[in-house]
């Protein structure tokens, strides 16, 4: 079994406030990222696929099938966007880079099985950076884990 | 504990399986599929697995790793086309893939029973894809 990670990048902007605390409490728990007119980052997303390597083509997975998969369901959705008002997920949900990676691992599941062709690797793990300095993980079925 | 030691090497290579047609070769690699041939930095970590020896403090020597990265991969990969020139890269296609699974099979042998063990290569292609392998029992 292998491997295979691959890097992309895109910019969004967020506010991090909950409806289930006070207006006080939100700006004492988050900070400056509760600053009411939210504020942006260049996240760096590595996506990891796990599988044997196909004897013919020495690949664990086909590169592009990978790529437009996390076009389609993540870069396009959420590249230069603001999430807490485009993505209908953080309307309620607080967009935070743990929730993020959350429903971006979801995402990627949800289109799994039609965007890989051929004998499926798995998705091992997800692993989202929000700055240069943090970054969150998701291994394994996130539900299933809970 | 584990260790990593980094190294580099610059090679061409050409992604394609003779046994495939053009067409499936373009839909399987697409540019890397190229005839001519492409290359990559490509950066290959090492990681090592064991306690720090109580003498000397070390999991293992870096120095002697260092020679034997030059040795088994830097000297027979750096500045080489390597479908042409580095077997079994002549009749296997150089996949990071292949090149992870190449790798590890030159350095197991130089870990034996106690002392530290090969815990994992990783070979970047570009910054943006790598991958990791673990040896067979993985």
């Amino acid at each position: 079994m292998i491997c295979l990670t691959r890097r992309y990048r895109f910019s969004a902007s967020h506010r991090l406030h909950t409806p289930l605390l006070s207006e006080a409490d939100n700006r004492e728990l988050y900070g400056k990222c509760n600053n009411p007119f939210g504020h942006g980052h260049d996240y760096t997303l590595e996506v990891s696929v796990r599988g044997p390597v196909d004897e013919a083509t020495g690949r664990v997975v086909h590169i592009d099938a990978l790529d437009r998969l996390v076009r389609s369901r993540v870069l396009e959705p959420f590249d230069h966007r603001d999430l807490n008002a485009e993505a209908p997920v953080f309307a309620q949900l607080v967009p935070t880079t743990e929730n993020l990676a959350i429903e971006i691992r979801s995402r990627l599941e949800a289109g799994w099985a039609s965007a890989i062709p051929g004998p499926r690797p798995s998705l091992d793990s997800v692993r989202l950076s929000e700055t240069r300095r943090n970054f969150f993980e998701v291994r394994g079925n996130h539900e299933e884990s809970q | 504990m584990f260790i990593t030691r980094r190294a580099e090497f610059s090679a061409s290579h050409v992604c394609r399986n003779p046994r495939l047609t053009d067409e499936e070769n373009q839909a399987v690699y697409g540019q890397a599929a190229n005839a001519r041939g492409h290359g990559h930095n490509f950066v290959v970590e090492v990681t090592l697995e064991g306690e720090p020896d109580p003498v000397t403090g070390m999991v293992f020597d870096l120095k002697r790793l260092k020679e034997m990265l030059n040795r088994e991969i830097v000297q027979p990969f750096d500045h080489r086309f390597l479908n042409i020139e580095v077997p079994p890269f002549d009749r296997v296609v150089p996949t990071p893939e292949n090149l992870a699974i190449e790798i590890w099979q030159r350095l197991e042998p130089h870990f034996g029973e106690g002392g530290a063990r090969l815990h994992g290569v990783r070979v970047y292609e570009t910054e943006d894809l790598y991958v990791d392998y673990r040896g067979a029992r993985t």
